[in-house]
């Protein structure tokens, strides 16, 4: 061996149990097995084992290649697939397109699941405005009661129709101050009132179509709302209170904004 | 484009070798070698053309095997009987039953070894083209693969061990 040969690494050792190493380093790994006969052991077991292993899959290898794994036979199935898909492709459109047009009729023949009534629209999205912000401890409200006026004014001008606070303090409910909030095609207006227990109520009010003036009772959980449709406005009053609680809460509001726009005297039919 | 069928087919056989190493039954090893071919197909036009085309179907291959094995255990064990070794031809009796271990031991493998020592010591891969193969860094091959050889051995030599003693 001579002094500038890089030691005998593993790699050399495995890349000689394959056969691939050329003529020198090859003469150096046989070198270097026949001072460690251990290590020769070693070498000389693995390429045995390479060798039987080889020998054992020959008969796999040399065996005949079954028809079905044929490159053309799997082409043809492959174009067989494509037309068989392709035709369920058809008939899967066909089924869609025929059952979207029997849909179609039988729609008009069935009474139809419309859009919820403004009414409706507005006590869901009242209850859903009290829901969030009710429960709402550092920032119940975006102006406080303090600044009342501008509160006012400033809801007044976004929703473009002039807010008052109706006075709920017979019932026992102060005003706490309001916020604005995203509602249909606008802003909505909430008020949001509470009583000496910290029982809150919540008055919605934003811009919707419809003529409707009944009021309309709705109980989402414990959430209870009255809501009614006035002069192209939606109103909402909602609060933790049962049906009885409630009621005589949201005619004094009615009457509050119907004597804020003053309107006629025609008050709501009560369901 | 080069005709898949005239570059497929005469590697056909290697991959009925390894897939049978590995399944170790004659009809699962040539459905995975016709799920192979098939996805070979499929993505024939997305090959790398500068690549060796053996070493793309190998992984093909050990992929579909591994996500079907993962398959499996998902499932529960499956026996198959279909599971039989190939007559060792022209072996001493001593040779012979080393010849039956080899297989079974390789079987005790991890399937990363075990597709190693396949791989470079039956279907003659390059280590480079082995390490691509399995994903791992090519430098880290030869330990791999020592590891493997090692392991096998010792399976062998202690598979022998109680062999000879239950025979005693």
């Amino acid at each position: 061996m001579t002094g500038n040969e890089l030691p005998i690494g593993e790699d050399d050792l495995q890349a000689f149990v394959d056969d691939r190493l050329d003529g020198p380093r090859r003469a150096a790994v046989e070198a270097h097995l026949a001072a460690h006969p251990e290590l020769a052991d070693r070498i000389a077991a693995e390429r045995r084992h390479r060798t039987l292993l080889r020998g054992q899959l020959d008969a796999k290898f040399t065996e005949p290649v079954p028809a079905r794994l044929r490159i053309s036979t799997l082409r043809a199935a492959r174009r067989g697939r494509w037309i068989s898909s392709t035709r369920s492709i058809a008939a899967a459109l066909a089924i869609f397109v025929v059952g979207g047009v029997a849909g179609w009729f039988a729609n008009s023949l069935t009474p139809s699941s419309s859009p919820p009534t403004p009414t409706v629209s507005v006590a869901q999205s009242a209850t859903a405005a009290f829901r969030t912000f009710v429960v709402e401890v550092a920032h119940p409200v975006e102006v406080g009661v303090q600044q009342e006026a501008h509160l006012l004014q400033w809801l007044s001008k976004r929703l473009g129709r002039k807010l008052a606070a109706p006075d709920l303090q017979p019932f026992g409910y102060k005003l706490m101050g309001g916020r604005l909030l995203p509602g249909g095609s606008g802003a909505a207006a909430q008020l949001m009132y509470d009583d000496a227990s910290g029982r809150r109520l919540t008055i919605y009010v934003r811009a919707a179509d419809g003529t409707e003036t009944a009021f309309r009772f709705q109980k989402d959980g414990e959430a209870a709302t009255f809501a009614w449709i006035d002069q192209g406005f939606g109103f909402a009053v909602t609060a933790a209170a049962t049906r009885e609680e409630l009621l005589p809460i949201a005619e004094a509001v009615y009457r509050g904004f119907d004597g804020a726009t003053s309107t006629g005297p025609s008050g709501p039919r009560i369901p | 484009m080069a005709d898949a069928e005239t570059l497929l087919e005469p590697l056909i056989p290697a991959l009925r070798r390894y897939a049978f190493a590995l399944v170790r039954s004659h009809d699962a090893a040539d459905d995975l070698v016709q799920d192979t071919l098939e996805r070979a197909l499929s993505r024939w036009s997305l090959r790398r053309t500068d690549g060796d085309l053996r070493a793309w179907l190998f992984t093909i291959l050990r992929n579909l095997h591994i996500s079907a094995e993962r398959q499996r255990q998902r499932r529960g064990p499956h026996l198959d009987v279909d599971a039989i070794s190939l007559p060792a031809a022209a072996a001493t009796q001593e040779a012979g039953l080393e010849m039956q271990d080899v297989l079974a031991a390789l079987d005790q493998l991890p399937e990363e070894q075990k597709s190693l020592l396949l791989l470079v010591g039956v279907e003659d891969l390059s280590y480079d083209d082995a390490a691509r193969v399995l994903g791992v860094p090519p430098g880290t091959v030869m330990s791999r693969l020592s590891r493997g050889r090692q392991r096998l051995r010792s399976i062998l030599e202690t598979g022998r061990a109680t062999l000879l003693r239950r025979v005693k």
